[in-house]
């Protein structure tokens, strides 16, 4: 199929990622909301790591994108 | 009940979901021109991906649900739904039949049944297997829709619709691959949500170690948490340990089950039975892209597999561990009063002033059993409610002369405070709401929207993976075969992304019976039960028996069937069964008795296809039958696959994890 899943999938966590990141960053403060979470900035570490995993899914989708653009035509159908 | 409270972070990322899997399904309509790229994919999809789907496609939410409240109920036993079950059955089915489904260059399983035998199986099979999809998709979407009212108070009604529509669209146009496209994206949003709710739960019950010592406890005596019966006790690793418990036999074991009906029932007959014949997780297989992919794709899927427990098991064990911890404050949630049950609560409380604390327990706990579990069949007494005695007269002592019962905004909000403490009163427990109750324990806005939308997330594939089987069931097993053969394709496309339509209509329809109608929803679930347990044994002699015939295959179903109905009749679990009036044996749990159920219809099954086929004349030919069984297909060659990569090496290694695992968790 023509779509490479990683595409969205990596876009969709990278933001998740970014938006969790941003409000563990900026609510760091905030003891009352990190309660329940056994006062562990949650958001911050979770949206670090959904970060980091969706960029790792970008980058194997753009390098996919290159190695098949690279591989001769008749190639890519063989696959 | 209190609502949870979600903050605009929270509903950004449930949209973001939204707005990604509807955006696969438009980005994906382009790539569709036949029929067979909307209900097949084409045979396009790289194996990691209808791996992830493979497992995707099984862990819908009533499983993670499920399983959570098995693993409270039951303990590391449950894992052996994965670690006898699940996993092996994987393997065989990409080692030994893959080939035939893949080679057969058949569509769906039904077609395979009538290629190997003859329509009268391909139909037997594809009608139970498009009715029975519909009720499970329409059981999920109830379920959800009810989550969502409950957890969030959102209308039932609304929930439900705008679900279905959104599943709708993305199935109607990206067809099979959007649905497993999505169901990967699932995947990870379940793995990537749920595992920071077990990290804060399992640190706050105090590691793994504090926890299994907490369960030791629980185990000597369940009673004094109301898990089971007064009186009852196990050896104290009956929580902790996978096997030792069940080799102490079935009365020393929560799950009331014995080791052969867990080896033989459970693990060959039931798991066989789903992960090799159950065309909701075959499909996905059959739409890799080659034969290696499609043999790849149950491998993979076992690697994740294999972990999982520890995401969807263990969160019911440290439930009960947490509540074993008095100072924790937790507790798993009771049964969700209906509005009627809700409705006596509060009258029967007026009711009992002037009455001994005895007999106000009694009047209480009747008159809203009655409402909330029925009468009892054979007595025609009501059910009580099961309640704690010291916290109902506390409750009666501070409510009985306050006026809960009118509608004015102080008697609603005393209603409300009154309902949270007779709630709390109540010993019973609704083990489905583990899972929930924990995310809302330990999420804080953020974290809450990302593991809320991976419950929606598993909700919305389940459904999506259940109407993408049925609308290929139905478009090439009934449609094209018997009622309007010989059509062009374009013709099939468009019927197929009709039945799409009809689909969810149908789904819907589904999903006000099961709430309306619990009862004969679970009768209809038992009787797919009956129809699935004996289905392996004909597939096994299909596959690996070129002298098994179509009357074998059809009659040995129908015995297999009527086995199952026929053990269910004449035995009792758990006052489930029984229906033929005489009960010859009794289970000690409706789980034993489905274990032993299922092997009696499979041998069953298995003997009749094997007698009645020596009786018979084959009509296949030897030609015909090339591809579609064992010993008349040429072997198949993975010499150019790198060594790890052949199905036979990784299943061998998947096994021997398996193993390991067990031993581990004795």
């Amino acid at each position: 199929m023509g779509l490479d899943l990683r595409w969205p999938i990596g876009l969709m966590f990278s933001l998740i990622g970014v938006m969790l990141t941003i409000t563990g960053l900026v609510t760091s403060s905030d003891a009352d909301m990190y309660k329940r979470s056994l006062g562990i900035n949650i958001n911050l570490i979770w949206g670090v790591v959904l970060l980091v995993f969706g960029a790792f899914m970008l980058i194997m989708a753009w390098r996919g994108a290159k190695t098949s653009q690279s591989t001769p035509p008749g190639e890519s159908t063989k696959k | 009940m209190q609502h949870i409270q979600l903050g605009p972070l929270d509903y950004i990322i449930l949209a973001i979901y939204v707005v990604f899997v509807v955006a696969i399904g438009f980005a994906l309509r382009r790539y569709l021109k036949s029929s067979s790229d909307f209900l097949t994919s084409g045979r396009s999809i790289p194996a990691w991906v209808t791996g992830l789907a493979f497992i995707s496609a099984n862990l819908g939410a009533l499983e993670l649900v499920g399983m959570a409240a098995s693993g409270a109920k039951y303990g590391i036993a449950t894992a052996h739904f994965y670690w006898v079950g699940a996993i092996p059955a994987m393997v065989f089915l990409a080692v030994f039949m893959m080939p035939f489904y893949y080679g057969s260059k058949a569509r769906s399983v039904p077609e395979y049944l009538k290629l190997r035998f003859d329509e009268r199986v391909r139909a037997l099979n594809s009608i139970a297997f498009a009715v029975m999809t519909l009720f499970a998709s329409g059981i999920s979407m109830d379920a959800l829709a009810k989550l969502l009212h409950q957890l969030l108070g959102w209308d039932y009604n609304w929930a439900l619709l705008i679900c279905s529509a959104v599943v709708l669209v993305y199935v109607l146009k990206g067809g099979l691959t959007s649905a497993i496209y999505t169901e990967v994206l699932q995947f990870f949003m379940i793995v990537l949500g749920f595992a920071p709710v077990v990290y804060l739960a399992l640190k706050d019950v105090g590691g793994w170690h504090t926890m299994t010592d907490s369960l030791k406890t629980v185990a000597l005596n369940p009673a004094a948490l109301h898990l089971k019966d007064p009186g009852t006790t196990y050896a104290d690793t009956a929580w902790s340990s996978a096997w030792k418990p069940l080799l102490a036999g079935p009365a020393n074991n929560p799950m009331g089950v014995d080791v052969f009906a867990m080896v033989f029932g459970l693990g060959f007959v039931l798991s066989f039975g789903y992960w090799c014949t159950n065309f909701l997780v075959v499909q996905r297989a059959m739409a890799a892209k080659n034969m290696g992919a499609a043999r790849r794709t149950p491998l993979i899927a076992a690697v994740p597999k294999m972990l999982f427990p520890a995401l969807v098991i263990v969160p019911g064990m440290i439930a009960v561990a947490l509540m074993s911890v008095p100072n924790k404050g937790y507790r798993i949630p009771p049964p969700i009063l209906n509005d009627k049950a809700t409705v006596a609560a509060v009258a029967s409380v007026k009711k009992v002033a002037g009455l001994d604390s005895k007999a106000a327990y009694k009047l209480i706990t009747e008159t809203v059993g009655l409402e909330q579990n029925g009468k009892d069949d054979k007595t025609g007494a009501p059910k009580p409610l099961k309640m704690d005695p010291d916290k109902l007269a506390a409750v009666v002592a501070n409510y009985a002369n306050k006026p809960i019962d009118t509608d004015t905004p102080e008697g609603k909000k005393l209603r409300g405070e009154f309902l949270d403490q007779f709630n709390d009163a109540v010993t019973d427990y609704d083990y489905n709401g583990v899972i929930t109750s924990l995310v809302t324990r330990y999420c804080p806005t953020g974290l809450m929207g990302l593991a809320l939308t991976a419950l929606l997330a598993s909700f919305m594939s389940g459904m999506a993976g259940n109407v993408t089987a049925f609308n290929t069931v139905w478009t090439y097993d009934l449609y094209q075969a018997y009622l309007a053969p010989n059509k062009t394709d374009q013709h099939y496309f468009w019927m197929g992304q009709f039945i799409t339509v009809v689909g969810i209509v149908l789904s819907i329809a589904c999903a006000y019976f099961a709430k309306k109608y619990n009862n004969a929803m679970d009768i209809i679930q038992l009787v797919f039960g009956f129809v699935n347990a004996p289905l392996f044994a004909t597939f096994v002699l299909g596959m690996f028996w070129s002298r098994c015939t179509g009357t074998g295959a059809f009659l040995g179903l129908f015995g297999g069937i009527g086995t199952s109905a026929l053990v269910h009749g004449l035995t009792v679990a758990e006052g489930k069964g029984g229906w033929l009036g005489t009960s010859l044996y009794t289970f000690p749990s409706t789980m034993a008795q489905n274990f032993w159920l299922a092997s009696f219809a499979f041998i069953a099954c298995f003997v009749l296809t094997l007698v009645i086929s020596l009786a018979t004349q084959q009509t296949k030919t030897n030609d015909q039958l090339k591809g579609l069984v064992y010993s008349l297909t040429p072997k198949l060659k993975d010499e150019n696959e790198p060594w790890y990569a052949k199905p036979a090496v990784a299943g061998t290694l998947l096994l021997i994890g398996c193993v390991i695992l067990n031993i581990i968790f004795w």
